[in-house]
């Protein structure tokens, strides 16, 4: 990719992510009655982290059971309310020894 | 304790919690292709976990798919709006003018949890402590994330790949065990992300517009059928 195009996307991404932080802080006063919006909005995060995980974890660590063990690891420390750090480290502790017996065998 | 000691305090954990989840950032960066400014430039200027992870799967596809970037960047990011509306009506009135566009910028899911949580109105001397720590947190993990991407073995580099999809199940297996709406949304989204990658005709929508139309697909099913009841938002 040349610089160029670097640029312009850097543009883009730090520039809308910035008017959507900055303009309903500045601009808006009152607050948001309407049930829908206000539901659609309490729903956006779940569905985006959602989309963004499945299947992409699945070809993550570029070994298919690696990837599951560390699906697996993180879905049961993440039921059990471990904190993001906890859960993400044993994810790569879990996907990084398979990718060992792997190589190993 | 001066309110800007306050803040920098306040900020200290979400800066240590930033700088693992940038690390990972910083070396998808260099795995896909960027260089190490490349990633850290992202980070100071964006400063946000899902949209930089999704814009680095369209930045590296090349030129060209500048609607579909802003696009996917209003949808990931729209919680934000949401956010600094109900931190605008947190905020004092020390909080004006200029300060309300700096102090916009670093709205944040973990600042904007931490800054709610106060039980009085915060100042824009809080907020500016409050901001600071986590920015230089999110910078740093993105550079020494770059640099060791560069030095580390293959298998370890492969294996930390699936720390950000960890996060992303910590944040939202413990609200969807609760809220069966939520798991509901959660599962409708997957299912749709696991169509558009398997199934013929489907799987030639791109990244960006997958994660766009899942949730906004997702989202609209669960404010029809699931509406959430007056005071339940956050």
């Amino acid at each position: 990719m040349s610089l160029r195009d670097f640029f312009i996307y850097l543009f883009i991404m730090a520039g809308v992510t910035y008017l959507i932080r900055v303009l309903p802080f500045v601009i808006f006063k009152g607050k948001i009655t309407n049930r829908f919006v206000k539901s659609f909005l309490f729903y956006v995060p779940y569905a985006v982290l959602g989309a963004m995980t499945f299947p992409a974890i699945l070809f993550s660590t570029g070994n298919y059971v690696a990837s599951v063990a560390g699906l697996i690891t993180a879905c049961v420390l993440a039921f059990r309310e471990k904190s993001l750090l906890t859960v993400a480290i044993f994810a790569c502790i879990s996907a990084l020894a398979v990718n060992l017996i792997y190589m190993a065998v | 304790m001066t309110e800007i000691k306050k803040g920098l305090k306040d900020g200290i954990p979400i800066a240590l919690g930033y700088i693992s989840v940038s690390f990972t950032f910083g070396l998808q960066s260099v795995h896909s292709g960027l260089s190490w400014w490349e990633a850290v430039m992202i980070s100071l200027t964006n400063l946000t976990s899902a949209g930089q992870f999704a814009g680095l799967d369209i930045l590296v596809r090349g030129g060209g798919f500048w609607i579909e970037m802003a696009c996917a960047q209003i949808i990931i990011n729209l919680r934000y709006a949401l956010m600094s509306l109900s931190l605008s009506q947190k905020a004092d009135k020390s909080v004006r003018g200029i300060h309300r566009w700096l102090i916009g910028f670093g709205i944040t899911d973990e600042i904007f949890a931490v800054a709610m949580g106060n039980s009085k109105d915060v100042s824009k001397k809080y907020l500016y402590g409050l901001i600071f720590l986590p920015i230089v947190g999110w910078t740093t993990g993105t550079l020494l994330g770059a640099l060791a991407g560069q030095v580390l073995p293959t298998v370890v580099r492969d294996s930390l790949c699936i720390a950000i999809y960890g996060m992303f199940l910590a944040i939202i297996i413990p609200p969807a065990k609760k809220n069966s709406a939520i798991l509901k949304v959660i599962v409708i989204s997957v299912l749709l992300s696991c169509a558009f990658k398997w199934l013929p005709l489907l799987n030639q929508v791109s990244s960006g517009f997958v994660i766009i139309i899942c949730t906004v697909i997702a989202s609209v099913v669960g404010a029809i059928f699931f509406p959430i009841k007056e005071g339940e938002e956050e």
